[in-house]
Order: C-alpha cells, then structure tokens, then sequence
C-alpha cells in the first residue's frame, strides 16, 4: 500500500505513515462490525438451541440489534463509584478493548493482507493476549467492591493457568511449521494431508494438540463453561459489577474482539488460515480472506453451541482440567512431536 | 523515526521506574513497573532483538508481574509502618546505590579508555538471512548447552524445593474424588420413600 500513496506523490516516509494508519482503520473497523454481527449471531444461535426466537425487532430479523444496543449503552450515564480508584478504574476497559485490537495487527488475512509481517507473529500473539488479564485485574482492584475482586483473582490464576498449555500447543505447531511467523505457518499446511489437504486438524499428532487448544481458547476468552470470571450465581457480573454505559461497552466489545481473534488462531494455526481446504484448482476461484472468514465462523458456531449446551464449571474443576490435564498432555505431545520430527525429517 | 522512538521509549522507562519507587500505593508501583517491562521490550525491538522482546513481555509483563500484582492487591498496607520502615532501611538503601554507582562509573569509565574490546570477547553482530529465534537457538543448543540444561535442573530444583516446603499432608480431610464424582449415577445417589408422617427418613 506504501507504493500506491508515493505514487500519489507523497515522499516514502509520508507514504509509509499514511499506509499503515489505513491498514489499521482497514483491520480496526471490520473487526469491530464483525464483533456487531457475531454478538447477533451468537444471541441467535443460543436461542435456537433453547427453543426461542433471539433478538427479532430491531431490523429485518433483528439484525441492527447490535448497533440499538450499542446506542443505548452510548446514551447512558457513566457512574464511577466514590470509593473507586478513579484513574485505574476507567484506563481498565481501555486496556481491555486496545490489547483486543492490539493482536490483530500480525493476523494474515492473504498472501500479502497483513499488516505487520513479523517474523516473530505467533510470540506477539501470546504476548498480546497475555496482556488481556490486566484489564480484568486492573477493573477488579479498582472498583474497590468484593465481587469484582474476587472475579479478578480468579481472572489472573484461570490465564495464567491455561496459557501454559496454550504456550504447549503452539510449541506442537511450531516444529511441524519450522517458523514462527503466521504466514509461514499457513504456507507450510499447504498439502500436508496426503499433499492435498491443507490443514494441520487432520494431522493424527496435531488434531488432540487443537482440541487442547480450542478448549483453552474458551478459558482463555473466559466463555461459558469456563466464565467463572462473570459467573452471575455466584458474583453477580464479576469484574463489570460496578461498571456501566460506554466504560461497561468497551469491556463487551474487548471480550468479543478477543474471541474473534481465537477463532482467527484457531483457524491458522490448525486448519489453513486463508488456504482453501483441499488443493483443488477451481477453490482458489474464492478470495482466501473468506476461506479465513468461513473458518473463523465455524469454530465461532462451535464457541456458541458450547455456550448453549454446557453447564458452567466449578473453579477447582477449572484448575484440574488446566494442570493436571492439559500440561501433562501437551507437555507429551511436545515430545511425541518432536520425536516424529526428528524421525522423519532428519532421520535416525 | 527511530531516535524518536529510542527517546519515547526510554523515556517512559526512566520516568515510569522511578514512579514505581515514588508511588505510594504498591499496586500503583507494580503497574508502573509493568509500564517499565512493556517499554524495554520496545528498547529491545529498536536494537533487532525481537526474539528477547517477546519473551520480555510473555515471562515477565504475562505471568510474573501478574503474581506480583495477585499477590500485592491482597495485601493489607499499613502507610505509617511503611514511612518507618523507610527511615530505617535508608542507610542500606544509600549504600547500595552508591556501589552500584561505583561499578557503573568503573564500568563505562573502564570502556571508556579502551581498556576493553567488546567487539572481540563473542559479541557479535547479527549474521544476514538468520533470524533472532534460529541465532539463539543455535548458540543456546550448542556451545552452551550445559549452562543451559544446568539452568533448568536449578529451577526444577527449585520449584521441587518450594513444592515440598509448602506441601503438608493433612489427616481427617476428604479430598475429592473427582473419577467418583462423574461416575456417580442418579440410581447410587437417590433413593425414592414414602415416609409414614411423623417418622422421617433414616440416612
């Protein structure tokens, strides 16, 4: 994009400055009408698991139900309690919502669709994202009331606890690939099923490796059944207790922009990214951003059907699942992996 | 651009440090020092070294300023106690500065006058077409492998350490059976009576 504003005959380093401010509004603003419409879809999709009609009045079939939401929260009064640490209580949705965006700064969505081509993609990701549990923390501290900060402690030990793993799985996909770079990683799964199918999912040593990872994907977003964090039979809403208006929005859309991103890494790391799914000539006919975006909606339709369909954890369940399970597992397929590897590729 | 960035950035870690130092408020203190780590991992991606800035961020801002904070924000500060503490502490405190002073003026002084070649004692520029991750890794796995796995074994070492200082078996507790728990089936756990008014039901 660089080339295109210095043939408008701005000087490269203008150029560059004004490129990459657009490929930020061109990432930012999709990403936030994605997260409009997948909020209305994940409401439609739990009401028809529960026999119900879901939003249905505002629009055709409800679909402007995000944006009447998002005005009514706009409309509304921001109420800081008196005892609240002022300054740190309102930078804490801010986090939340900035970190969100933060990460999508390094997603492919083509070939060349990316903002940031680093060859470092897949660590800024897990950087990015471990910031996420600041806000929650920060919120928690800061509303100085008991339920949003016991929703905080359980916020920072659930993170931690399942971005071990997390840090395991991509270990797994990171020495089938040889790079830590998201592109690298897509081009890699170019054929690796019998040379015809592009995805890591089928991969007998690497599909349990993406069922640990798309289960610490939901901890991790803190989505049912793991939203201890917002539990509301045992905290009321958690962290966003004492939060309301655009303070409380921002918090809404941070945490759909978060699993919006999961799906996208969930998309990449197991099942081609922006490849089509078989090596056929006449798929390549389809943009691979809508590849990325079809694959990005079927795991968001499977977060949303675990949302329908599961009951909540209990926190000690939660801890056992994250350390007594999945560490010791992907700890083994780390070592399963990279034997294979071993095997394989270098030989005996 | 990049001196504009080396400036920004440096700054925010001179000032967010001594901030960290100066605030009252611990908790204030440990996000200041976030601040701090969050910046030096941009000093760290100014000078190429992406690999180290990502871990920066990951291990220190990611999990352990993280307990830090977990384990500040439950803490039950007394200011007055503190402001004594400080005082009496100050002498070691000073002390401690000035050594450190010392060996940083030894150190740049010693540079200085040419008494050390940095160029030659292993330090060396990158090599081109080899990224961060591969360079580390090779050396890592390579010439200091031993330090390496001995670093390791220490933390493991470590972490066992912590683990049995800490662990008690206690007697007369139930812990839970969690296999039990999800093999229990309505039959086992539930019995349908009829109790005759008056008499109840015995457990």
């Amino acid at each position: 994009m660089t080339e295109f504003f210095q043939s408008l005959g701005m000087s490269y380093e203008w150029a560059w400055f004004v490129a990459t401010l657009a490929g930020i509004l061109l990432i930012a603003l999709p990403v936030m009408l994605a997260v409009a419409y997948i909020i209305y879809f994940d409401r439609k999709v739990i009401a028809a698991i529960s026999l119900r009609r879901g939003p249905n009045v505002v629009g055709p079939f409800g679909l402007l139900q995000s944006f009447a939401d998002g005005l009514k929260v706009f409309l509304q009064e921001t109420i800081i309690p008196s005892g609240a640490n002022k300054g740190l209580f309102l930078l804490a949705p801010i986090i939340t919502f900035t970190v969100a965006l933060l990460a999508w700064a390094v997603i492919p969505f083509g070939a060349e669709a990316v903002l940031a081509n680093i060859n470092v993609g897949l660590l800024y990701v897990l950087a990015i994202s471990s910031l996420g549990v600041y806000g929650v923390v920060i919120a928690g501290w800061a509303s100085n009331s008991k339920y949003p900060f016991f929703s905080a402690m359980r916020a920072a030990a659930q993170m931690i606890s399942y971005e071990v793993s997390i840090g395991f799985v991509l270990v797994c996909v990171v020495i089938y690939a040889g790079t830590f770079n998201l592109n690298g990683i897509i081009e890699a799964q170019r054929g690796h099923g019998f040379g015809f199918v592009n995805a890591y999912g089928f991969n007998l040593l690497l599909f349990p490796m993406w069922v640990v990872f798309f289960i610490s994907s939901l901890a991790e977003t803190a989505r049912a059944p793991f939203d201890l964090t917002e539990a509301e039979s045992e905290l009321v809403a958690g962290y966003q207790t004492e939060y309301s208006s655009m303070s409380f929005a921002l918090f809404w859309l941070g945490e759909y922009a978060n699993i919006l991103l999961m799906c996208a890494l969930n998309a990449i790391l197991f099942w081609g990214g922006w490849l089509p799914p078989f090596e056929w000539e006449p798929l390549y006919m389809v943009p691979g951003i809508i590849w990325l975006f079809l694959k990005m909606f079927l795991t968001f339709f499977l977060f949303s059907w675990i949302w329908a369909t599961v009951p909540r954890y209990r926190y000690d369940q939660l801890m056992r699942l994250g350390w007594k399970i999945f560490l010791p597992l992907s700890l083994l397929f780390v070592v399963m992996v990279s034997g294979w590897i071993m095997y394989t590729r270098v030989g005996l | 651009m990049q001196v504009f960035a080396f400036y920004l950035f440096a700054a925010i870690v001179i000032a967010s440090g001594a901030f960290t130092i100066l605030s009252r408020n611990p908790v204030h203190s440990v996000l200041w020092l976030i601040l701090a780590f969050f910046n030096a991992a941009g000093l760290m991606v100014l000078v190429g070294a992406e690999f180290i800035a990502m871990l920066l961020v990951i291990v220190y801002v990611g999990a352990v300023a993280v307990l830090f904070l977990f384990v500040v924000m439950m803490l039950d500060i007394d200011f007055a106690e503190l402001r004594a503490g400080f005082a009496k502490n100050l002498p070691l405190g000073v002390a401690l500065a000035l050594v450190f002073l010392a060996e940083l003026v030894f150190g740049i002084g010693a540079w200085q006058a040419g008494g050390l070649d940095m160029a030659e004692s292993g330090v060396s520029p990158g090599r081109e077409g080899v990224s961060n991750i591969q360079a580390v890794g090779e050396l890592l796995y390579s010439r200091y492998v031993f330090l390496f796995e001995a670093a390791g074994v220490i933390l493991l070492v470590a972490m066992v350490g912590a683990i049995l200082l800490t662990h008690r078996q206690r007697l007369g507790v139930r812990p839970q059976n969690v296999a039990r728990q999800v093999s229990r089936r309505p039959e086992e756990a539930v019995r349908n009576t009829n109790p005759e008014t008056g008499k109840g039901v015995s457990l």
